[in-house]
């Protein structure tokens, strides 16, 4: 398995062989709230990268999750729409949200390390 | 940015703070809405809403006659210490506020909307000319404490309290200071509401807490009232609907109907022909949640209304909705779309609140 990478739109990615898993990070999710509805991707379509790929919406308002890399989407994580308490409980685990099968590998250099990620979250929010 | 003088207290309690109506207010505080909502329904919880006017007129029996020119509420038989839901309205029925107006022993209190309070107090001094006192409260907080248990901790520092009954008032004392305290509130819950001076109000509320209770922000407060079908002043009603279209006919008092408060003629035409759109409680189908401004479509995709209130239940564990639609698609069950991010989306209307009620009224509690 890759390197978990992260987005500025707090995405995590993670990538095994050309199949890329993704979800929203546990700094969206403090920043969300309580999340009481999640929408997928259809499995089959193809979303590109930045571009929507799901909505999430706490019990404040609804966001936009996007995708940090481009691919056909192959798998989507059912539990979370039917228990979406459940991103909150374990944001960066079990509460993945799709699937996809990659496009170009080369996209996720442009993303960031968690290192990076988490001085990009703590500056973002200051 | 105001603040109120609870502010450091909510800021040890961790709140995450938001701008309301010139305020800088607690939305939540580190459990999340859900906990805090919870909490409330099963427990007791707190509630700073100090940045709501409290506007007090002084007069006698003089001033009961000029309220009731400007409010269409039966004040000549309210009793002292008792309060009433009210309206202050336009020509037109429209709403400008909704407010509670309690009788005291030397006038009048009225709490207002934080965002309409200043406006108010404009147009009720102006409506009763230079006869009468009147002054929007500087040095008041207010403080509302909900939920099932929430009597039995207030009876242990204020003693008496408990034996108010929905919709009534009284003096008491707390640090030897006077504090005046309501049965009501805003949750769909048995509560309290507690005028009470700014320098006291901190020690107050930390011995509440120390009893037990819990703060609770205006993100879980917003989702108490809309499950117990209560009205958000700018959303759910303002100075384009009337309380008629609103389905508040209830708070106009019957004996008023015929007489001469701002809007009467528009509430006796809209008595005698009905109105055109009116308020109901809408249930999405499934989990997605229809927020405020969402446009409601008949079968046939005509456009017959707009969502005011909308978000997620967590005490019915569904979403919930409120908004107008056309007079004709107001009965329960009625069959509706809601368009949400371009989709079209089943939804029916039903029967408000969608959470049942459980006030004090007297030695019966009534609800489930």
């Amino acid at each position: 398995m890759s390197e978990v990478k992260f987005s500025k739109e707090h995405e995590w990615v993670t990538i095994i062989d050309d199949v890329a898993t993704i979800g929203i990070t546990k700094h969206a999710t403090e920043l969300l709230g309580d999340i009481v509805f999640a929408e997928l991707p259809e499995k089959g379509t193809s979303v590109t990268k930045d571009g929507t790929a799901g909505v999430v919406e706490s019990t404040k308002a609804a966001s936009d999750v996007y995708t940090p890399i481009s691919g056909e989407v192959v798998d989507t994580n059912q539990s979370i729409v039917d228990d979406p308490s459940k991103i909150n409980n374990d944001p960066e685990g079990d509460a993945w949200f799709f699937k996809l099968k990659v496009k170009d590998l080369n996209e996720i250099n442009s993303l960031m390390s968690r290192e990076e990620y988490e001085k990009f979250a703590k500056e973002s929010t200051n | 940015m105001n603040k109120t003088a609870l502010y450091n207290l909510h800021k040890k309690f961790n709140a995450k703070f938001v701008s309301f109506a010139g305020y800088e207010m607690p939305i939540q505080y580190k459990d999340g809405i859900i906990a805090e909502h919870n909490l409330t329904r099963e427990k007791s919880g707190i509630f700073d809403v100090s940045h709501m006017g409290q506007l007090f007129i002084l007069g006698n029996d003089k001033l009961t006659d000029k309220l009731q020119d400007i409010f269409p509420t039966d004040l000549k038989n309210l009793s002292i210490n008792q309060s009433k839901y009210s309206f202050l309205m336009n020509e037109n029925a429209g709403i400008h506020d909704d407010l509670i107006i309690t009788k005291i022993f030397n006038g009048y209190m009225i709490i207002l909307n934080a965002a309409c309070k200043e406006k108010d107090f404009e147009i009720i001094k102006s409506k009763l000319g230079e006869d009468f006192k009147i002054s929007l409260s500087k040095d008041l907080s207010l403080i509302a404490v909900q939920g099932p248990e929430s009597k039995n901790l207030i009876e242990k520092i204020i003693p008496g309290v408990n034996k108010l009954k929905f919709m009534f008032g009284g003096d008491f004392k707390f640090n030897s200071n006077n504090i005046y305290v309501t049965r009501s509130g805003y949750t769909g819950e048995d509560g309290f509401e507690i005028s009470i001076n700014n320098n006291d109000v901190v020690k107050f509320v930390e011995k509440l807490i120390s009893l037990g209770s819990n703060l609770i922000g205006l993100g879980a407060r917003d989702t108490l009232r809309l499950e117990a079908g209560l009205c958000l002043y700018g959303n759910d009603i303002d100075e384009n609907t009337s309380p008629l279209e609103a389905n508040l006919k209830w708070a106009i008092s019957k004996n008023r109907i015929n007489s001469n408060f701002p809007g009467a003629k528009k509430i006796q035409k809209q008595i005698n022909e009905g109105v055109t759109k009116l308020r109901v409680g809408i249930k999405p189908e499934g989990k997605i949640i229809a927020r405020e401004s969402t446009k409601i479509f008949d079968k046939n995709n005509n456009q017959i209304g707009k969502i005011t209130s909308g978000s997620f239940g967590p005490s019915v564990k569904s979403p919930i909705a409120m908004g107008y639609v056309n007079n004709t698609y107001t009965k329960e069950n009625t069959k509706i779309f809601l368009e949400i991010r371009g989709k079209k989306v089943s939804a029916s209307v039903c029967k408000l609140p969608f959470y049942k009620k459980n006030y004090h009224k007297g030695d019966i509690n009534v609800g489930s």
